[in-house]
């Protein structure tokens, strides 16, 4: 079944993995937000959204939108009982104070040490950070969730050549060829995906990888 | 008891070279009637502290679509490409600022604070021009408080006092806002008899609002 899952639905899938019952959790815009998608249905997650809810729930059915109820890319969503509405100074009081238990984030480059980044190209796209910065050096742990690389351009680099996010390295990297984890040694190849070998990933990946002892396969059911 | 001033009236009050602070994020919770009256008043040489620029013509986007903005203060201007394209042509200028910062920012600057120390933005592009802090042992990053002469702001209900309560993620920035600005002027979804928002729903307190905005008439 794992050749059928497209490289978006393997990283989502394997993300969803690392949550457990009663976290805290801020999934960013685009892939990321898949990852609710494939939670155990009997597991309580409590998702944060910046803009300022904690139990932020599904899109609602059209006609049932609420004007005051969106996420942080100004989406309609709904908000599942028991849930609580935050201003920005509070929101980001939890990110920044070490309350929230993980974010996942994409990322455009991660270097060598895992360090992030994710919100500009000079020059070209100047978005600006958001809440990115602030996700990165406060939450617990951070997982990127990104494709490994861009249109077989290298992503996982020994520097990035794009504005760092943060100085602190992150928690895991998981895309659709490996899971890796940055380590005070270097990054460290933990899992591969169901099918692919260490040599395509080394090959995909411009900064130097420990392969893992216990290096195993992916559990994507 | 404060009396509900057309938005027109208001908005007259702010002087051309303004420093204001515009509530919401994405347009939802910002004051969309002021921000349209704004533009119907023309005022120049606006510099606007926001987390974010809205989308193009919507929201605080209509402001930079009217060419009013100098200046913008903000975490995120992707939604709106205008935003990005006078930046690049030089039409405004933009500092952009990590969105917890910017909040503490503002916080700090109405709640009497001299600055923050936040570790958000240390070894990055954010960290130029400012100072490093050596406190209990660890480097910090000084976040300067950021002031306005006006914030102008959304909440769900008011009453005739100006007591303010908030609805889900239109909430955002209003709150602190109206606590950094010389002037507060709020428009509502509603405005409701005093006493009918109980104490334990104000969030802003009627003492610091300086100007509501009526409510557009409904019944002729």
């Amino acid at each position: 079944m794992h050749t059928t899952l497209n490289p978006n639905e393997i990283i989502s899938r394997r993300v969803a993995q690392e949550l457990s019952d009663g976290m805290l959790v801020n999934l960013g815009i685009g892939l990321p937000t898949q990852v609710a998608n494939y939670l155990p249905k009997d597991m309580t997650v409590f998702l944060q959204s910046e803009n300022g809810l904690i139990g932020l729930g599904a899109r609602p059915p059209e006609g049932m939108e609420d004007e005051d109820l969106t996420d942080a890319g100004g989406s309609p969503v709904t908000a599942i009982p028991g849930a609580a509405r935050l201003d920005s100074v509070f929101s980001f009081g939890l990110i920044r104070g070490g309350h929230l238990d993980m974010t996942v984030l994409g990322g455009l480059q991660v270097d060598s040490c895992g360090r992030l980044a994710n919100w500009m190209i000079p020059g070209k796209m100047a978005p600006g950070m958001g809440g990115a910065m602030d996700l990165v050096s406060g939450a617990k742990r951070v997982i990127v969730a990104m494709q490994h690389t861009a249109k077989g351009t290298h992503k996982i680099l020994n520097e990035c050549t794009l504005p760092l996010t943060s100085q602190r390295a992150v928690s895991l990297i998981v895309t659709e060829l490996a899971v890796i984890e940055p380590t005070e040694n270097g990054l460290l190849l933990k899992e591969l995906a169901p099918g692919v070998s260490v040599e395509t990933v080394i090959a995909a990946t411009t900064a130097p990888l420990i392969i893992s002892d216990r290096l195993s396969v992916m559990k994507l059911d | 008891m404060k009396k509900a001033l057309p938005v027109d009236v208001v908005v007259e009050m702010i002087e051309p070279g303004s420093i204001l602070m515009i509530g919401g994020f994405m347009g939802i919770g910002s004051p969309h009637r002021i921000i349209d009256a704004l533009v119907e008043a023309g005022t120049q040489d606006l510099t606007v502290i926001a987390n974010d620029t809205g989308k193009t013509n919507y929201g605080i986007g209509r402001l930079i679509n009217s060419g009013q903005i100098k200046h913008v203060i903000a975490s995120h201007i992707g939604l709106n490409p205008e935003t990005q394209a006078k930046m690049f042509s030089g039409e405004i200028t933009v500092d952009l600022v990590p969105q917890g910062n910017l909040a503490e920012r503002i916080r700090a600057a109405g709640y009497g604070l001299g600055g923050v120390l936040v570790k958000t933005g240390m070894g990055t592009l954010v960290e130029e021009s400012k100072q490093r802090v050596h406190v209990n042992g660890e480097d910090w990053l000084l976040e300067l408080p950021l002031f306005a002469d006006y914030a102008l702001i959304h909440a769900h209900q008011a009453d005739y006092l100006g007591n303010l309560a908030y609805q889900l993620t239109a909430t955002n920035f209003n709150p602190v806002m109206a606590m950094a600005a010389k002037k507060v002027f709020c428009e509502t979804n509603e405005i409701v008899p005093v006493g009918m928002i109980t104490p334990n729903e104000v969030i802003t307190p009627g003492a610091i609002i300086t100007e509501l905005v009526a409510m557009p008439h409904r019944h002729h």
